[in-house]
């Protein structure tokens, strides 16, 4: 025989799944909450959202070359990186921010780590960047209606659950589900986010674990520190958290009692912050505090090696 | 009730020749015999070149205990005792026999097989060049002679076959299971046990119903009926599924008091004992990128190329071919390899069917861990071994991960992790 075979370690048969198809399963799955997003919050969104990929894309292309780490070309995870980044922002905010945004969650986070080994959720470390340095900026919410008005949230924190039924009236769980409300670009449509996150859970993109965990903790949680437990899990950015954020492969753990202790340290600081803390809203540093424990939690939390 | 395991993979439709009858393949122009088909000390040629052997006659053989004797499959002439491509990638020293056509074999003794003791069966199946047919190759009179200190009460025929596309032991099964049935009892007076369960995946269904129905008043053979999951084949987890019991790490099963003994081997056994035939043909599975894939009974030593040749040749250029499973065959050099006593199957891949993906970074999705039988954390071993830490890949206990590939299988950065563990298992024991 004189053609050369090829000679490789088994397996010799590989699964379909391949990473970019997993990227690609999360993008499709951020769909829904993109539509809401702009049907809500009209062209701004649409532009907010552009500018936002078309930076991460950018940027990314740029550090792939400057690091001359696995060059790939087009970066489908530069894509949801710049897809979140959008979705956490408040609408109001001008369109260099989701530029910067970018930089500190590609080029910082990202890179600095080397590919797939970030220790906190870029758009997360982006947001809070953002929020911190341009504090005025990123505080004014407008509602649907385009009128500027605090989150429902900080009306809550500030003038209790009646403020919030008066403003929204008889339907009010049916706004905060829908995405009737103020808030960030992609956070208040609880059913968009709800059918992006079953359709991963479908196709084994993510475990159902950490946003059951989560999301049913904040409930209990927040029933036993005095809230309304429904408004809680509705409100604000939990099921975007729970589901795109909290289920992030890089930065939480690789075993599943430690993604259930994880999603489960994730509610708690959501509702403390939200409780006792200045901020109306906890989940993105409930989510960052999770991340930095992430190593830890993995090392004690590993199963039990067959016949040991 | 159906058993299984925690973990492992599922793999759809993968067995393609599992309704062919066992075709018997012609006899071969000429067998490339390796001294060496066992795990053990190799054999020292018994032949020179000119001489003239029979079918059955003894061609290799050794003083060691552990080792077993190899035969010739074709009469002819042998014409060359030389340096051959083995099918576990090295090149050993083999006896290369042209065929006369005539197939002629030594005659066979009849035998009383009620009156042999222990050590007479023991001396037959040593005799016969038994060797464990699912692959292992260890010798067979060794693993039925356990230490006196240790006691085995359990035996377990591994009739799972997990691998996906092999479907030799499936047919072995339901052809020979009276055969099969027989070897078993040998084996139980040879050991002493009384207690036996044959492991099937569902996917056999038919052999499992033809077992169950001839071990109706068999009340010390056990059919146990397994999830198709993979590895369930695989020794100890075999033994986990079916008993309970977890082999301990570094341990063998006898410690756990069982024995697995492949559903072939038990088949040769048989042969051996009541037929006195030497162990020189296997059910081999020739599938993948050929003209006609079937179950083929092939003598030893056979090159792959004649095989081939009957089943109607290649499909297309062939890129990769397989001796053994999909999951931990291995890729060879060339055809002109010989089908050797542990070789399973044949799989040809082409073109359009091989695994040519490009390694990416790991995104830590953890399918690895979820699939991983032995609940180890691949990954984490790969990227350990990445970088040359090898006292923290034995840390996360490299050395109990029995390669079965689950992990890369299922990796979507397609990560090669079974070699970067292979490389970090052997630095493991290098060093100590």
């Amino acid at each position: 025989m004189d053609k050369k075979l090829t000679i490789s370690v088994y397996p010799h048969i590989k699964d379909t799944v391949t990473k970019n198809k997993l990227m690609l399963y999360v993008i499709i799955a951020l769909l829904p909450a993109i539509a809401a997003a702009i049907y809500f919050f009209r062209i701004k969104a649409a532009e907010l959202i552009l500018v936002s990929v078309l930076s991460a894309l950018v940027i990314d292309f740029i550090m792939q070359h400057i690091t001359k780490n696995m060059l790939q070309g087009l970066n489908l995870s530069a894509i949801i990186t710049g897809l979140l980044i959008a979705l956490v922002l408040p609408p109001t905010v001008p369109l260099w921010m989701p530029v910067v945004g970018s930089l500190i969650a590609i080029a910082l986070v990202k890179y600095a780590f080397g590919p797939g080994s970030a220790i906190f959720n870029p758009a997360l470390i982006s947001r809070v960047f953002l929020v911190n340095a341009f504090p005025t900026l990123t505080s004014t919410w407008i509602w649907p209606d385009g009128i500027t008005g605090a989150t429902p949230l900080t009306i809550v924190k500030l003038q209790g659950f009646s403020a919030l039924q008066e403003k929204l009236g008889p339907l009010l769980y049916n706004k905060l589900f829908l995405g009737n409300i103020a808030g960030s670009l992609g956070e208040t449509s609880a059913l968009a986010l709800l059918v992006g996150g079953i359709f991963l859970i479908a196709f084994k993109v993510i475990d159902w674990r950490i946003p059951l965990v989560y999301i049913s903790s904040v409930f209990v949680l927040s029933y036993i520190f005095g809230q309304n437990p429904l408004f809680s899990i509705l409100a604000g950015g939990l099921f975007l958290g729970a589901f795109f954020m909290a289920t992030d492969y890089a930065t939480t753990p690789l075993t599943k009692k430690g993604k259930i202790i994880f999603a489960l340290g994730c509610g708690i600081f959501t509702v403390l912050i939200r409780v006792y803390s200045s901020y109306p809203e906890g989940v993105a540093y409930a989510i960052l505090i999770m991340n930095a424990l992430n190593p830890l939690i993995e090392r004690y939390t590993k199963s039990r090696v067959f016949g040991s | 009730m159906l058993r299984t395991f925690k973990r492992g993979v599922q793999f759809i439709g993968s067995k393609l020749t599992s309704q062919d009858k066992i075709t018997l393949a012609n006899l071969p122009s000429k067998v490339i015999i390796p001294l060496q088909q066992h795990t053990g000390t190799i054999c020292e040629s018994c032949v020179k070149v000119g001489d003239l052997v029979k079918k059955y006659q003894k061609i290799g053989d050794s003083k060691s205990i552990i080792s077993a004797p190899v035969h010739a499959s074709i009469s002819g002439k042998v014409s060359e005792i030389d340096i051959y491509h083995h099918p576990l990638g090295r090149k050993v020293l083999s006896v290369v026999i042209e065929s006369d056509g005539k197939d002629e074999g030594l005659s066979l003794e009849k035998r009383d097989v009620e009156r042999l003791s222990r050590d007479q069966l023991l001396a037959i199946i040593k005799e016969a060049g038994i060797v464990g047919l699912g692959g292992a190759t260890f010798p067979t009179h060794v693993k039925l002679n356990p230490p006196k200190e240790k006691k085995v009460d359990t035996l377990i025929i591994n009739g799972a076959e997990c691998e996906p596309f092999l479907t030799a032991d499936h047919r072995v099964m339901l052809e020979h299971s009276f055969d099969i049935i027989q070897g078993i009892h040998v084996i139980m007076k040879i050991t002493g046990i009384k207690k036996t369960f044959i492991g099937i995946e569902e996917n056999k269904k038919d052999v499992i119903k033809l077992f169950e129905k001839e071990l109706e008043y068999d009340t010390s053979v056990h059919v146990v009926e397994l999830k198709t999951k993979y590895p369930q084949g695989a020794e100890k987890i075999l033994i986990k599924t079916i008993t309970g019991k977890e082999v301990p790490s570094g341990g063998l099963p006898m410690d756990m008091g069982v024995l697995v003994q492949n559903c072939g081997t038990v088949k040769a056994i048989y042969d051996a004992v009541y037929e006195s035939k030497p162990l020189i043909e296997r059910v081999v599975t020739v599938t993948g990128a050929i003209h006609r894939p079937q179950n083929l009974l092939v003598r030893i030593g056979t090159p792959l190329k004649e095989i081939i040749e009957q089943c109607g040749g290649y499909l297309g250029d062939p890129q990769k071919i397989i001796l053994g499973g999909p999951m931990m065959g291995i890729a060879q050099y060339t055809d002109a390899v010989p089908i050797i006593k542990g070789t399973t199957g044949v799989i040809v891949q082409n073109k359009q069917t091989i695994n040519k993906q490009d390694e990416s970074y790991c995104i830590r999705c953890g399918r690895c861990v979820n699939v991983c039988p032995m609940h180890l954390m691949p990954t984490l071993i790969a990227k350990t071994s990445e970088k040359k830490k090898y006292d923290l890949a034995k840390e996360y206990r490299a050395l109990d991960c029995f390669e079965c590939g689950s992990c890369a299988y299922a990796c979507p950065s397609k990560i090669p992790l079974v070699q970067y563990i292979k490389v970090a298992k052997n630095e493991i024991v290098k060093h100590g």
